[in-house]
């Protein structure tokens, strides 16, 4: 029976990489030993990932991209499709959860410096596998086609036609009509089901392969591959295959608690999973009172709204709240600090990344609230420290007062 | 000890949402006293909403044999509900008057009330239903607290009774009830809190399923939890 299997084996890799690519990336792939929480969080985006492209499917078997029959497609699924309740707030659950994490993911790059040298590439595909994700959300959450989806999509399109010359056009163009109708909800789910996650499922490969290339980045932001042992493995390093895997499994369970505690006892997690409005069916002629996008875009609106319209225009909030989402991609080259991880940064450094936190939190919860005066005049104020945080960091990373990096890992 | 501490900060960025509330508006609304587990309670208000409510409103996606769900049978559902002849207890509920000529009568069409517990809230719909006074000014002779101007006439006066409104300069103060109803006012609360409690069943039937088999799925998890995080001791032994 063995020697079958090895025969087996051996003509498979005759034909194919088989073990020499399970060795690459798995059993001789190593990864830094003192990885702590943090790290989690890419493995489990892949999780989500594989999570929403299942239930993802079963929903499409089920719904009805028409704008007569969406609302109440997806109300048969709550009620009439076999565990169809089920497949349903495990995809919206997930789609609140996929940002949680990659927030949590890209958080994690910040603090260590992930996005440095030799790692700029896999951060820039990262972003784009970020950007893609907005899209994928964005376009999702017309389908359900209640009031939230038809004004949100309705607000977020009318943006584009801001733009000078081409904006009236260009929205036109995206939506196939003249308001959010039929078309755009047939549109956009084809994007939505097809397009995207094709994009996103190919960039996540690019991501992967780049992140093996380099190798992992770690909580002490030094480099594993300096101190390698005469067999060329690296000291500070570990197999992903096992160790890696069972310990991501941990993570993974733990993180599928959470998710089942939503999915059963709050799946509308009190209006922000699934916002209440929109268990009303999408009507194009009463506009609702207050059109909140879903907390994962909210940062950024209230970026939009922050910024006063000039000559008549919206299109500088609509710029800022463009350059506020792509300002990532010029990390590698903004950051001029002597080390990597905040272990061994100064205090500047910290101070400036708190406030962004701060400034991101404080920006998401006035994105959601109407825009009063008082918190327009916050959303002001920290949508400059969010900024101040890109513009400025040249120089006070140049500036801090950083501690010495050590040699290898440390175990803390 | 440190994984602990890892699943204790993750429940709480899971639960960073809950910190601020989402849901806007000033007005006090009364607190609905629901049970779901209560299925005579619920099936009080099953027989409240399809006499009274679907005269005018339809429940467009709620079949009446989900009502199986709270304890009544097909022939229960029939009789007790008197569906016509030619209604199949596999259908859904549909509005007596036909939404065109409901239109014409209260200048609204009604809207269709499968989900409004989800749109609209329990405690919502517990405050508006014994929010409606009686107000000359109106079309309809009624006006609530709650929905200032609202189309629908006060249904269930018969039950209540009628309040009135007092007035401080334009702004509409306490309720007082006027004329008594067949109801003392604890019973017909009750009545009302049967009605919410059935509206939110109807607006997810899952919902009476939902916790029952979360409880079961975080117990395998935690079982599987524990058995990963022996295996990950195991191997992560030997690394120091």
């Amino acid at each position: 029976m063995m020697n079958l299997l090895k025969g087996l084996l051996a003509w498979v890799d005759a034909r194919f990489p088989l073990v020499s690519t399970w060795k690459a990336h798995l059993s001789e792939y190593y990864a830094p030993k003192n990885f702590n929480f943090w790290y989690f969080f890419g493995g489990l985006a892949l999780l989500v990932l594989v999570i929403q492209i299942l239930s993802g499917i079963f929903l499409t078997m089920n719904y009805k991209p028409d704008a007569l029959f969406a609302f109440t497609s997806v109300e048969y699924i709550m009620r009439d499709v076999q565990w169809g309740w089920l497949l349903r707030y495990i995809h919206s659950t997930g789609a609140s959860m996929f940002f949680i994490v990659i927030y949590l993911h890209m958080f994690r790059g910040l603090m260590y410096g992930s996005y440095r040298k030799p790692r700029e590439l896999l951060w820039i595909i990262g972003m784009i596998i970020y950007l893609a994700l907005m899209g994928e959300a964005f376009m999702g959450y017309l389908l359900p086609w209640g009031q939230m989806s038809f004004w949100g999509a309705q607000v977020i399109v009318n943006l584009f036609s801001s733009v000078p010359f081409v904006g009236p056009d260009l929205a036109i163009m995206i939506r196939g009509d003249f308001v959010v109708s039929d078309i755009t909800l047939n549109r956009f789910f084809a994007l939505h089901v097809v397009a995207i996650p094709l994009v996103l499922v190919l960039i996540i490969v690019a991501h992967l392969v780049a992140l093996h290339e380099v190798g992992s980045n770690n909580p002490d932001g030094v480099e594993i591959k300096k101190h390698k042992h005469n067999n060329g493995v690296p000291m500070d390093g570990v197999a992903f295959f096992p160790y890696m895997v069972v310990k991501d499994g941990v993570a993974a369970v733990a993180f599928l608690m959470v998710f089942s505690a939503v999915v059963f006892f709050a799946p509308d997690m009190g209006g922000y999973f699934l916002e209440y409005n929109n268990f009303v069916p999408a009507n194009p002629m009463k506009t609702p009172e207050h059109i909140a996008p879903v907390w994962y875009f909210t940062p950024y609106y209230a970026i939009l709204r922050a910024v006063p319209p000039m000559f008549g225009s919206q299109f500088p909030g609509v710029v800022a709240m463009g350059v506020a989402t792509v300002i990532f991609f010029a990390l590698p080259w903004l950051d001029r600090g002597p080390v990597k991880s905040i272990r061994y940064r100064g205090p500047i450094y910290k101070t400036f990344l708190a406030a962004f936190v701060v400034s991101f939190v404080g920006l998401g919860y006035l994105g959601l609230m109407p825009a009063t005066p008082t918190y327009t005049l916050i959303s002001r104020i920290l949508a400059v420290v969010y900024f101040a945080f890109f513009f400025l960091m040249p120089w006070y990373t140049k500036i801090d007062a950083c501690k010495p990096e050590p040699d290898r890992v440390t175990s803390k | 000890m440190k994984a602990i501490k890892k699943v204790i900060v993750w429940a709480m960025l899971a639960c960073m949402p809950l910190l601020a509330n989402a849901s806007g508006g000033d007005l006090h609304l009364d607190k609905a006293p629901l049970n779901l587990q209560d299925q005579a309670s619920l099936q009080r208000g099953a027989k409240l909403f399809t006499s009274r409510c679907l005269a005018c409103h339809s429940a467009s996606v709620m079949r009446y044999n989900r009502l199986n769900d709270i304890g009544m049978s097909d022939e229960h559902i029939r009789t007790e509900l008197e569906l016509p002849e030619d209604v199949k207890v596999g259908s859904t509920m549909q509005a007596a008057m036909d939404a065109n000529s409901a239109k014409m009568a209260y200048g609204v069409a009604p809207p269709d009330l499968s989900v409004i517990a989800r749109s609209r809230s329990a405690d919502w719909l517990y405050t508006y239903m014994r929010s409606f006074y009686a107000d000359e000014s109106r079309p309809s002779g009624w006006n609530n607290k709650v929905f200032p101007n609202v189309g629908m006439p006060f249904v269930l006066a018969d039950l209540q009774g009628t309040q009135e409104a007092e007035k401080h300069e334009g702004h509409v103060g306490n309720l007082m009830l006027k004329d008594a109803g067949s109801m003392s006012a604890v019973e017909y609360d009750h009545t009302i809190a049967d009605l919410t409690n059935y509206l939110v069943f109807m607006s997810e039937p899952a919902i009476l399923i939902r916790h029952q088999i979360g409880w079961i799925v975080l117990g395998f998890l935690s079982v599987l939890l524990a058995l990963m995080y022996a295996l990950k001791k195991e191997i992560w032994k030997d690394i120091h």
